[in-house]
This record gives structure tokens, sequence and C-alpha cells, in this order.
């Protein structure tokens, strides 16, 4: 009951957020030079006037920029996203063929990059200033300061080119008609040099963060009382010092999905997965307003909905935050 | 197959396009088969990779490459080049123009049928001539405007009756393109812009439409019926791939086995064109010619002055550009009409402004634009139109070579669609670059960059504030004159008059690069083989 009176309290107070978010960015792509008929006719490299104004008509461009607005508002409190221009179709139906591709993708990367970063800063932060700490915090810095289209590229000229491991891109075989386990492993096959590369410079983060709260929490009071009432140390470090030194990742990680939702869209036109980020690309260069807003609401109902997570877990780690709520 | 009467028909397209017939028979037919390894076999998945994708899959609706790519194994023009670049029968037997030029008659085969088992009449292509291709398709409005009626005396007959003279070559070339045919039934008393049929297509090709995964693929599967008999290929594979490195990376793991209309990097093309498993080649392309062009805001005084666009044109080393900056592909152009197209191209006509920097420099002093404080003479904002990777490569060597002769040049970055509206909408920009695309007959897509009277906001038509009595009155003239012997004339003194005015420059004449496994067989074997029906086309085992 609480939980849901949380949730419900958080999405209430985001619902401000949504609009000015929407209604920010409709009048920021005024501001973008050339309409969708325009992006149009550059990809297809050769208009006419009279098709040009056929089409405006049709994506009901030929209306002032604020009775488009109000039509895109009164639409939205129906909850009708509209209809994509590049798609031709809804664009609620549009995104809904693309969120688990992202959402999967998203989930992934962020599970390896919590999983391994959190182990990795444990084992450096453990073995402070000796070799491992110093090959691990390289590491991270290597994989922190290097692009991720650059990585991606990498392992596709080493494990697809090179040594033919792994498919240099597409998100399942085309017409190979898998099905059951077979379909899971061929989409992981596929998915998991794009995991890797979205995962590694997060990795890198979440792997400083967890060494740097490490090292403080291990000099605290209380993991020497842990010590002196004679706990192994095992249990010093998963009930004592990783429990407190999680909560600094945590809030990293609620802050943080969104710029995941970013990376995604190099890491997805890098490996041609069909998901939301090369879908907002796309929606930009052809000027796709209500594709483009549509995943704006989306991604912005994630973030939310990531927020929502991380506030429970703050809960669960350190009930005096649970106390207050 | 071919009538006797099509062959008189085309008689003196046939004789305008010997030089190029002579060429493609060097080289066409049977080249690419050897290299797969003799006898054509049946089976495979071919899978080709697309760079962008199209709104929607409906030729009749939407004249564009990345169209024609997927629906031309689909749905069929009326006609379509053959290996000598000539317009071949496909929906169409033969034709015939009345002596005045006004009544154009097509012979339709017969026994033939859409996809959903209903048969293709006349009927069909009255439809399709009326309302799609004169009402909706971009080039086909224009093509079309005096196109009054389509009659259709039987099933198999349609006569095309115009209120101007048309030009059958003129006619015949631009509906290789502007000609393919979709089904009345599915599109009549329909809004044909939502029609579904756009996305799922319909047709009489070779292949039938299987599906359309968004941002992934389209497939088509053999058409057991066509008219020439099964296809090879059991299906056709389409992969959007975005991003050229991975394409690239998908033909060199197998996953594609074709890239055409430089849908590869430059680099990658160099790289790729020296291993063993592949073809890279203009070959298959040559019908898309087109050109880098530089465009001149006249209203901007410096250049409404000739001296100082031909100073422009001759600061510009233009072989220089093409060897170090594009691998060495393409020449210097003699203008808007590529030497590819035999049917047009001067015999004498040669780059108008060859490279002379100290040439540049007299013009300039002669304009009366000596060099001021710094070395500057003027400055210009310049607009690239994103066509492609080398479209802000030679942005930047514009800038370079006008620097060096006292010109200094802002490069104002926009993407596609905001370069169309600054230059051809708001007129925002002193000079332009992007590319300019040759359709077989300079009457499709060509002389609009040069006719006066385009609505602004038109693209890749003349916005460029300048005017000439002289070459509306000859591009008026050709677009109606019948004899095809005239028209190569008119279109001759047209190219001297507009390399003369020089009101844009076109720097370079290019073509398409295909990249291609060697396993696929009867490939590039017409002039636009990307976007032919791929009937014959078949792949060897991997």
């Amino acid at each position: 009951m609480r939980l849901l009176a949380l949730a419900s309290r958080r999405l209430l107070a985001s619902l401000p957020t949504l609009f000015l978010v929407l209604v920010g960015l409709f009048l920021l792509l005024q501001l973008a030079p050339g309409d969708t008929v325009d992006a149009l006719t550059a990809q297809i490299g050769g208009g006419d006037p009279a098709m040009m104004e056929q089409l405006r008509q049709f994506y009901g461009l030929d209306v002032s920029v604020p009775v488009q607005l109000g039509r895109y508002l009164l639409r939205l409190v129906q909850l009708d996203l509209g209809f994509s221009s590049i798609y031709g179709k809804p664009v609620a139906s549009v995104i809904l063929e693309r969120l688990p591709v992202t959402l999967l993708l998203m989930l992934s990367s962020l599970l390896l990059a919590i999983g391994a970063g959190t182990a990795l800063g444990i084992l450096a932060a453990r073995r402070v200033h000796r070799w491992p700490d110093t090959l691990i915090s390289t590491l991270g810095l290597v994989f922190y300061a290097t692009p991720s289209f650059w990585f991606g590229l990498m392992g596709i000229v080493l494990f697809s080119i090179t040594l033919g491991w792994l498919p240099p891109g597409g998100f399942e075989e085309i017409g190979a008609g898998f099905t059951g386990l077979r379909r899971v492993a061929d989409i992981a096959t596929h998915l998991l040099l794009p995991t890797v590369t979205l995962a590694l410079i997060f990795l890198a983060i979440y792997l400083r963060i967890m060494r740097a709260s490490m090292l403080e929490v291990m000099t605290q009071d209380y993991i020497r009382t842990a010590r002196a009432k004679g706990l192994g140390e095992a249990g010093v470090l998963l009930r004592h010092a990783l429990r407190n030194a999680l909560l600094p990742m945590v809030t990293l990680i609620g802050l943080q999905a969104g710029t995941l939702l970013g990376g995604a869209v190099v890491v997805e036109s890098v490996f041609a997965l069909p998901g939301l980020g090369r879908l907002a690309y796309d929606a930009v260069t052809q000027r796709d307003l209500n594709t483009l807003l549509g995943i704006v609401f989306v991604s912005a109902l994630l973030v939310i909905a990531v927020n929502l997570v991380v506030d429970l877990l703050y809960a669960r780690l350190d009930p005096r935050i649970g106390g207050r709520t | 197959m071919t009538t006797r009467r099509a062959v008189l028909a085309s008689l003196p397209a046939f004789l305008a396009t010997m030089q190029l017939a002579r060429e493609a028979a060097a080289q066409a037919p049977g080249s690419q088969t050897q290299a797969a390894g003799g006898e054509p076999r049946r089976g495979g998945v071919l899978t080709a990779h697309m760079s962008g994708e199209q709104r929607i899959l409906n030729p009749a609706l939407r004249a564009s490459t990345g169209v024609y790519v997927i629906t031309s194994k689909i749905i069929e023009a009326l006609v379509d080049l053959d290996a000598f670049g000539r317009p071949a029968p496909v929906l169409a037997t033969s034709w015939e123009s009345a002596p005045d030029g006004r009544t154009i008659t097509f012979k339709l085969r017969e026994g033939v049928t859409w996809h959903d088992g209903k048969p293709f009449t006349s009927a069909d292509v009255q439809y399709n001539a009326l309302e799609l291709w004169k009402r909706h398709l971009n080039y086909g409005t224009q093509l079309q405007q005096y196109l009054d009626a389509v009659d259709t005396p039987d099933p198999h007959t349609a006569v095309f009756r115009y209120s101007r003279p048309m030009p059958l070559h003129l006619l015949l070339r631009a509906l290789c393109d502007l000609g393919y045919v979709v089904p009345r039934h599915l599109f009549e008393g329909t809004n044909v812009l939502e029609n579904p049929a756009n996305t799922a297509p319909v047709g009489t090709g070779p292949f039938k439409f299987v599906g359309y995964e968004r941002g992934q693929y389209v497939i088509a599967e053999r058409n057991p019926t066509y008219w020439r008999g099964p296809a090879p290929l059991d299906r056709i594979v389409w992969r959007f791939i975005t991003d050229r490195s991975a394409a690239t990376a998908a033909i060199e793991t197998g996953q594609i086995q074709l890239s055409a209309y430089n849908g590869i990097g430059l680099a990658d093309l160099d790289r790729l064109g020296k291993d063993p498993r592949f073809t890279v080649t203009t070959r298959g392309s040559e019908a898309n010619a087109f050109n880098n062009t530089l465009e001149f805001n006249h209203r901007r005084k410096e250049l409404a002055d000739l001296r100082v666009r031909r100073a422009i044109a001759h600061a510009i080393d233009v072989p220089f550009f093409l060897e170090n900056f594009l691998y060495g592909q393409g020449k210097p152009a003699a203008g808007p009409i590529p030497s590819s197209s035999a049917a047009f191209f001067p015999a004498d006509a040669k780059p108008p402004y060859p490279f002379d920097k100290r040439r540049a420099e007299a013009l300039l002093d002669e304009a009366g634009y000596r060099r001021g404080a710094g070395g500057v003479r003027f400055s210009l904002r310049l607009v690239p139109i994103q066509n492609g990777e080398d479209v802000p490569l030679l942005a930047t060597f514009i800038q370079q070579s006008l620097q060096a002769v006292g010109i200094r040049v802002e490069i104002v970055n926009y993407d596609a669609a905001g370069a169309l509206r600054a230059v051809y909408t708001d007129w925002n920009f002193d000079i332009a670059t992007g590319w300019h695309q040759y359709r077989g007959d300079p009457a499709v897509s060509t002389t609009v960059w040069y006719r006066s009277g385009s609505p602004k906001g038109a693209p890749w038509t003349n916005q460029w504030g300048w005017q000439s009595d002289k070459v509306d009155g000859l591009t008026d003239q050709a677009a109606s004159e019948t004899d095809p012997a005239k028209r190569k004339a008119l279109y001759a003194e047209w190219l001297r008059a507009v390399n003369e005015e020089l009101p844009i420059w076109m720097v370079t004449e290019r073509e398409f690069q295909t990249v291609i496994s060697k396993r696929v067989g009867n490939a590039l074997n017409t002039p636009r083989w990307g976007s032919a029906d791929w009937h014959d086309t078949w792949l060897a085992p991997g």
C-alpha cells in the first residue's frame, strides 16, 4: 500500500514536468529549419511544389504553429500520440515495436555495468594501491575515455570479421524462423556485442564510485565494530560495507537512466538494431514531430519508472529514508 | 517478344544511343556471370543493403531511387532500359506516336496478372497515368502536365492524349522511372496517400511482397506465376543499415551480398575493391549520373557579376579534388548533361572553366573586387546540402580554394531538411553545394535547374535569382520537339548557353558505386540494374 502511494505520488508530481517537456520540445523543434516534407524531399532526392503542398496538407502542416500545438495537446489528453509521418502508422504502435529491443539492450547493459562495476570496484578497494587496483583503475579510465561507437566498431572488426564468432549487427537472423530457446540464443548472440559496448562506459563509472565509497565506508567505526564482534571478513564486506557503499551508486543509476537511452542511439546505429534510440534519431532528421514527442513521452515515463525503483531501493537499503516517506 | 512496330518506333532513340550501346556491349551482359561461375542456379536468398528507410513503397506515388530499389522487383513499369540503355518492353509491348506527337499509343502485355490474381489491363494504366503520375508523382506531375486523357479502346491498348506534342524518346525514357503501374482496384476510391498498399505493395513483378519490419528489413519471395517464368532467386531481403561502417561489416561477413548507390563509405569502397570476393564498380548505374554542384545566389551583387562566377570556377582545382578526396571517382563536368548520356551529350563539350588561379585573380580584380585588409576581397556563406560524405568534403575544398584567391568562405551547416529550406525556400545563402541528378533526359529533372518560373520553395529548381529568356525559350522548345535530331541540337545550344552564363556550376560528373559479392550472377547487366526487376539474377552457393 505504501508502495502504491509512493508510486502514484511520484507519477502525479511528474505530470507537470512531462507537460513542460513536451510543449518545450514542440516549440524547440519549430526552430529547426525545414519540416517533415522538406526532409522527405531531401531523402527522395526530387520533389515538386504540387506534391509538397499536398503532403503539407496531409501532415497537417498547413496551419499555424499554435493550432498545431493545440491539436497535438488535444490528442495527447485523449492518450493518442498521433500518426508517424515516417512510417505512416500510429506512433504508439511504432514505439511499441521498438521498445522491447531498447529495453532489452538497456536492462542487460545496466545489469552488466552494475554487476561487473560493483565486483571490480570492491576488488580494487580491497587491494588498493596494489597491482589489481592499478589494473582495474587503468582499465576503468580507458573504458571511460573511449567513445562507445569506436568500441562497437572494433568489436565488430575483431569478433565478427576477423574471428567470425558473432554477427556484426541486426537483432536476429532475418527469415530464419527460429522459435523458443533457439530464438533466445540467436537474439543473445546478436545482443552480446551491443550490450558490452553500451555497458563499458557505465561500468567504468560504477567501478570508480564503488571503489571510492568502499574505501570510505571501510574506515567507518561500524566496520571496526563489526570486526570487533568477530564477524568474518565476507560478512563485514557484504552485510555492512557493501550495503552502505551502494547508496551513492544507486543514486547514480537513477540519474543515468536517461543517459543510457542517449547512448543507445549510437550503439543501435552501429549495430543496426531497430530500437528507440535510432527511431529518435530518424525522427529528428526526418522532422517527424509526432514520433519524436511520442518517444520523449515514453522515455520520460521510463526514467520516472527507473527513479521510482531507485527510491524504493533506497528505502530497502537505508531504512531511515523509508521512514520519512 | 518485341513487335516490329516497337522496333521501328524506338529506332530513332536507338540510333541516338548507338555510342552508349557500343560502350555497354563492350562490358555489359555476362561479365558478372563469369565471376559467379557458370550456370544460373535456382534458389537462394539475396540480401541487399538499404542505407535509408523510405516512408512508402509505391513508385507510382514517389519517384526515388530508394523506393525503386525495393519495389522494382515487385511492381513493374511500362518500359525499362535494356542492356544497351534503350527503353525496352515490360508491361507495354509496343508503342507508336502520331505524326503530330500529341497521341501516343501503347499496346499492353496480355495474360499478366496482379499478385492478388486480378488481370492487368489498360484500365490500370489509365488510372495510374491520370490519378497518380499526373497528380501525385514527383517529376511525373511535370512530365504529364499536358496529358489530357488516356483512352482504353480495348483491355490491352492505352492511348495517351496530350495537348502539346510529347517527344516519344522523352516519354519512354522517363517512363522507365516514372511509369510504374500499381493496381487500380486497390487504389481507386481511397485516399491514395493513406492506402495500405503503399507499404505492402502489390504488383505484377517477379517477386511478391512478404513483409516489412520497420527499421529492420523488407522481404519478397518468388512469384511462381510471373509472365516471364519464375525467377531463380527464392527470396530477396533488403536490410536497413544506416551506419556505413556497419554496412561494410555486413558485406564482409556475408550478411549482405550487395550495396548499390554509394551505400558504402569512400574509404571502404577503395579497400573492398581490392578484395577478391567483391566487385566494386559503377557498372549497372550508368543511367544514374549525378553532379556535385555549386549554386550561386545572384541576389548577392558580387555573384550577379559573371566574371566573379567564372573566377570562382577557375579557382577550384576539380581534378585535384577528385583524385585526393574522392579516391579518383568521377571527372570534371562539361555542364549539366553528363557524357554518358549519348543521346544528348554534344561531342565537343568540355569542362568550361578549367583550374587557373591567375585567371581567377585577374577576373576578380577586373570585376572591381581587389584584395583589402588581410588579403580578403569579400566574404561568402556556403550552405552544404547534405547528400553523402562527398558534400562536406567539397564544401571544405571550396572554402580552401576560394581562400587562396581572397574570398573568405564561412560554411553554414544544416541537416538535409534544414539546408533545403535555407537554400530553396528562404534563399538564405550566398553559395551552396549539393547534387544534381540527371535522369536520362534533360527535360525530366535538369532543365528546371535553369528554367525560370518555379514557385519559391521548390527544391532543385532555379531559385538563384537568375533568369535568361534565351535559356527559357530553348528549354520550352526542346521539351516539345518530337524530332530526336532537332532535340539533340536544341539541347546542345542550351548547354552552350548555360555554360556561358554559368548561373550555377556543375563541378564534377560522377556515377554511383556498387559493391557486390561475386556470388551474384546476371548482375549489373542493365544501366539501372539496382532499380531493375532482377528476374534473371541468381546466387551461387556461398
